[in-house]
Order: structure tokens, then C-alpha cells, then sequence
């Protein structure tokens, strides 16, 4: 569905991705994970078109998404949920769930969409006419969720979901990607938080130094020595 | 008590005709974050395209608003597209500011060369006769201006909150990283609004023909002022604006007749060091977000 194919990126001078290659079969859920400054945000970010690659390409259903801007990418069916939620924070939670679904393809769906999104939310529903700056952490990562699911992606990227958020919230954010998951939409997750990444995992890479260093099953991974002596501390 | 009135109603009206030139320029600052001191120029182009239409084709001035607000919208989109994004790259966003002041000396000399120094006097078409309201005399055009400013403000703020396109502005002028994420191509949002910012005053332009003498530099006159109800009413508050210029409207009137016409300009300004130094953000003045300066 997703192939990354020897991609060299950074941003101005500076290098930060080193011949990176993945993919992502439908319906599967993948991880990236890796130690802070890896690589992994600069990752996604070139993936959903916010950076161009230098060297290597990107396909996506068979098509060349390589060089398109991200609101191009984002009518093919790929959506980022960035870091640090980046939430719209003067408008309200329904207008914010609204510009989720401002894609061309989405945007007939949107009364359709909002409704299966409030299903899976339903604390957002209390929440709607409220300003997004005004809610906590945890229900703005919701409401960041809910915006991206609004594009009704194929490919949902995930960018450190569980940044900054109380561990119970954390379980909470994971259960709703495996609710995401379950409905079809095909998952990438970067984390550092590992453990629980794998956990939800089907496949996982691990990113060190702008270099893909390791690729296997997601359960392999959580039993590798070198996983687990860098990011497990086991 | 009468006079006071007059005053009072001779305030207001001038900061409709205020408000009609501030609201597209904080309209411009607001979302692409771009001080437009060509904003004043854009005033006089529309001034001389109206004069042009309202001469040549001897239709009443506020007619050919149907034409100069498009084609002010035109200017405006085309000032962002060829001046402005090509400079959004660059290391110091100061350089766009520069970019604006000089197609604002580029513009007036152009109007200077086309038209000459001499003043060019718009047919009024009876908008300078003057209404009895109760007490006080008012001109039926500056009613109009006044009127023709709160429709802008109501409709612009309808469009900004109400449609998904107005949404899409908002969303691009909060988080534009995140906006490009929702699909929103953020190039023509800045293209649009610099569009619409333009075609308001192209709007005002229309309204203003009749009631002052066109000449290559009575946009100087008008933007100054502007700036000033922008930064009162906090920059990029549509509303802010509006209210801001009513203010000064004010404020110009009654320091004219109290303190002395010669030093209106120093009163208002005055006021605008102040609001400067005690109440920068303004009024209606919501926290700035520059998040367009990182990649």
C-alpha cells in the first residue's frame, strides 16, 4: 500500500533520513520506533508531503506521491496526526472536526463521518461548541484523533501519540488506535514510547540515527536483545 | 448641545469611512500576516478606476463598484502570488513589509505619471446632499460608506465562521502546518484573502470617489489613519477594526473642533503611541500566532 524506497531528506542543510526504506500492507498496523532526534517525525513528515525528499521515492496504491504537497497527499488518502496534537486552537471542536474533512473526498461524507467519529468519542460530543484551546491533554489528543479520522483515510499516520499524557490516558489513546485499526484504516504509529507500541503493533522498524537498523514482527522485536537493552531497559 | 450632536454624527460617519478601508487591511494582517502598506494605493487605484467608469460610461459612481472590487481583487491576489510568496521563503520576514511599501511608491507614481499631480473630481450623483437626521445635517454618501461598512463587517464574519472556505482561512492563519495536513492548499488561502482584502477597499473605493477629490496621493492620507484603527482594535480583529474606527472617527471630530483642526492628526496619533505602549494587542486583540515563521 506504502512504499518508501531509499529516502534521503532533512531540511535545509542538514541531513536527517539516510537511505530509509519501509512499506505497509493493507490493514496492517506498523510502528517506527526510535530514541528522540532518530528521525521519525522528519519521517512522517516527508511521507505526508511537509518535506520533499531529496533522493528516493514514496508510492502509495501504486501511484508516485513522492513529490506532492501535503494537501495533495492528504486527497490521496494519507493523513498525519501531528506531534503535539496541533489543534486549531481559536475554533471549536466541531469546527476543528470539520476541517478534518475538508479533502476533496471527504468532504461529502462529513455529516456521515462526524457521527461515526462523536460513536467512537463520546466525550467529544459534550465537547463540540467548545474552544479547543480550552480542553485538556488528553481530549485534545482525542479531538486530533477524531480530525484526522474525519479525512477517512486509507493510511492514518500516528506521530507520537502518547507525547506528554498521563499513563491512563496513554492506554486510552492506544485502545482508540486498535478501535482505528479494526475499522480497516491502516495504521503507522511513531513512538518512543516501545513497549507499548509493540504491543499494538503487527510489524514495527526501529529508526537510529536517521538509518533503518532493524525490521521484523512486531512480538520479535519486543524480544530482541538489542530492543531490549537500548529502549526496554530489560 | 447641537453642535456637540453634529460633532458626535460627524465622527461616526468618518469612521465608516474608516472602517471601510481598515477592515481589508487587518483582514490581510490577520491571516497572512503581512502588513500591506500598499494598502493606500490599492484606496486610489479603485478611486481612479471609479472615476474612470463613472466618467466614461456616465453611470453613478456606486455602480462601478460591481467592476473595481473584482478588479481590485485581482490586485490583491496578484500582489500576493508575483510579490509576496515568492519572498515567504525568505530568512526575514521584514523583507514583505519592504516588498509592499514598494509597490506602494511604485503605484503612486504610475497614478502620477497616467493622471498627473491634479486632482481628479468624481461625479456625485447627488450623494453630497445633505439629510436632515433630527438635529443634525449628515451627507446621504457618508450614510452609505457607514452602511456599506457594518454590511462588510456582518457578511465578512458570516463568511469567516459560517463556510468551509472562511473556516479554511481561520484554520490556515492558526496553524498552517496543520491546515496543509487537513488538505488545505495554504498558497491560495493567502492568495484568496490577500484577494478579498483588496476588493473590500476596492468596495470602499467606489463609496469614497464621490465624496473626496482623487489624486495619487490620497491614499497616504487614508492608510495612516487605518493603521492606526487596525492597531486600536487589535490586529487582525475584523470586528476590532470596525469598532476601532468609529473610535477615531470620533476622536478626529471632537479634537477638531475642541482642541483645534491643525492638530487633530497629532491627537489621533498621539493615541495610537499610547494604545502602543500601554495595550499593544489592541481592543479586540487575540494572542498572535506566527506559526507560519517555522517550516
Amino acid at each position: 500500500m506504502l512504499e518508501v524506497k531509499n529516502v534521503d531528506a532533512g531540511y535545509g542543510s542538514t541531513v536527517i533520513l539516510q537511505d530509509v526504506s519501509l512499506h505497509v500492507e493493507p490493514g496492517e498496523v506498523v510502528t517506527i520506533v526510535g530514541a528522540n532526534g532518530a528521525g521519525k517525525t522528519t519521517l512522517l513528515r516527508t511521507i505526508s508531503g511537509l518535506v520533499t525528499p531529496r533522493t528516493g521515492s514514496i508510492t502509495f496504491e501504486g501511484r508516485d506521491i513522492t513529490r506532492l504537497a501535503a494537501h495533495e497527499t492528504v486527497d490521496r488518502g494519507v493523513t498525519l496526526i501531528p506531534e503535539g496534537r496541533q489543534l486549531f486552537p481559536d475554533m471549536t471542536v466541531r469546527d476543528n472536526l470539520l476541517m478534518g474533512a475538508y479533502s476533496r473526498h471527504a468532504r461529502d461524507y462529513q455529516d456521515d463521518t462526524l457521527h461515526q467519529v462523536l460513536e467512537l468519542f463520546p466525550r467529544l460530543r459534550e465537547r463540540l461548541d467548545q474552544h479547543a484551546s480550552s480542553l485538556s491533554g488528553g481530549e485534545q489528543q482525542m479531538v486530533a484523533i477524531a480530525r484526522g479520522m474525519m479525512a477517512r483515510p486509507k493510511l492514518l499516520m500516528f506521530d507520537e501519540p502518547s507525547l506528554g499524557l498521563a499513563p491512563i490516558i496513554v492506554a486510552q489513546v492506544f485502545e482508540v488506535i486498535a478501535q482505528v485499526a479494526a475499522t480497516g484504516t491502516t495504521v503507522l504509529i511513531v513512538e518512543q514510547n516501545v513497549f507499548h507500541t509493540l504491543k499494538a503493533a503487527d510489524r514495527g522498524y526501529v529508526l537510529e540515527n536517521g538509518r533503518m537498523v532493524l525490521s521484523d514482527d512486531a512480538e520479535a522485536l519486543l524480544q530482541n536483545d538489542h530492543v531490549r537493552q537500548a529502549y526496554l531497559g530489560i | 448641545m447641537d453642535t456637540f450632536l453634529q460633532i458626535v454624527a460627524n465622527g461616526l460617519m468618518l469612521g465608516g469611512l474608516f472602517a471601510i478601508v481598515a477592515v481589508g487591511l487587518t483582514l490581510i494582517f490577520g491571516i497572512v500576516k503581512v502588513i500591506n502598506f500598499a494598502h493606500g494605493e490599492f484606496l486610489m487605484v479603485g478611486m481612479y478606476l471609479s472615476f474612470l467608469l463613472s466618467t466614461g460610461l456616465d453611470v453613478h459612481p456606486y455602480l462601478t463598484a460591481a467592476a473595481v472590487a473584482p478588479a481590485l481583487f485581482v490586485l490583491g491576489a496578484l500582489t500576493q502570488r508575483l510579490l509576496i510568496q515568492p519572498l515567504m521563503s525568505a530568512r526575514d520576514e521584514h523583507v514583505q513589509i519592504f516588498a509592499t511599501v514598494g509597490l506602494s511608491t511604485a503605484l503612486m507614481n504610475l497614478a502620477l505619471l497616467i493622471f498627473g499631480a491634479d486632482i481628479a473630481n468624481t461625479p456625485a450623483h447627488g450623494v453630497r446632499s445633505q439629510v436632515m437626521l433630527g438635529e443634525v445635517r449628515i451627507l446621504t454618501g457618508q450614510l452609505w460608506v457607514l452602511a456599506a461598512a457594518v454590511a462588510l463587517v456582518i457578511g465578512l464574519q458570516l463568511f469567516m465562521k459560517k463556510t468551509r472556505t472562511g473556516r479554511a482561512i481561520r484554520a490556515t492563519a492558526q496553524n498552517r502546518a496543520a491546515a496543509r495536513l487537513m488538505g488545505i492548499n495554504d498558497k491560495f488561502i493567502y492568495i484568496l484573502t490577500f484577494g478579498i482584502g483588496a476588493a473590500c477597499v476596492g468596495l470602499g473605493s467606489s463609496l469614497i470617489a464621490p465624496l473626496y477629490p482623487t489624486s495619487p496621493t490620497i491614499g497616504t492620507y487614508f492608510v495612516l489613519i487605518a493603521f492606526v484603527c487596525v492597531v486600536l482594535g487589535g490586529l487582525g480583529s475584523i470586528p476590532g477594526a470596525f469598532f476601532g474606527a468609529l473610535v477615531i472617527g470620533l476622536v478626529d471630530a471632537l479634537s477638531g473642533f475642541y482642541i483645534g483642526s491643525d492638530l487633530r492628526e497629532a491627537v489621533v496619533f498621539t493615541i495610537f503611541l499610547l494604545i502602543l505602549i500601554l495595550k499593544p494587542s489592541g481592543l479586540f486583540g487575540t494572542r498572535m500566532n506566527l506559526s507560519h515563521v517555522s517550516p
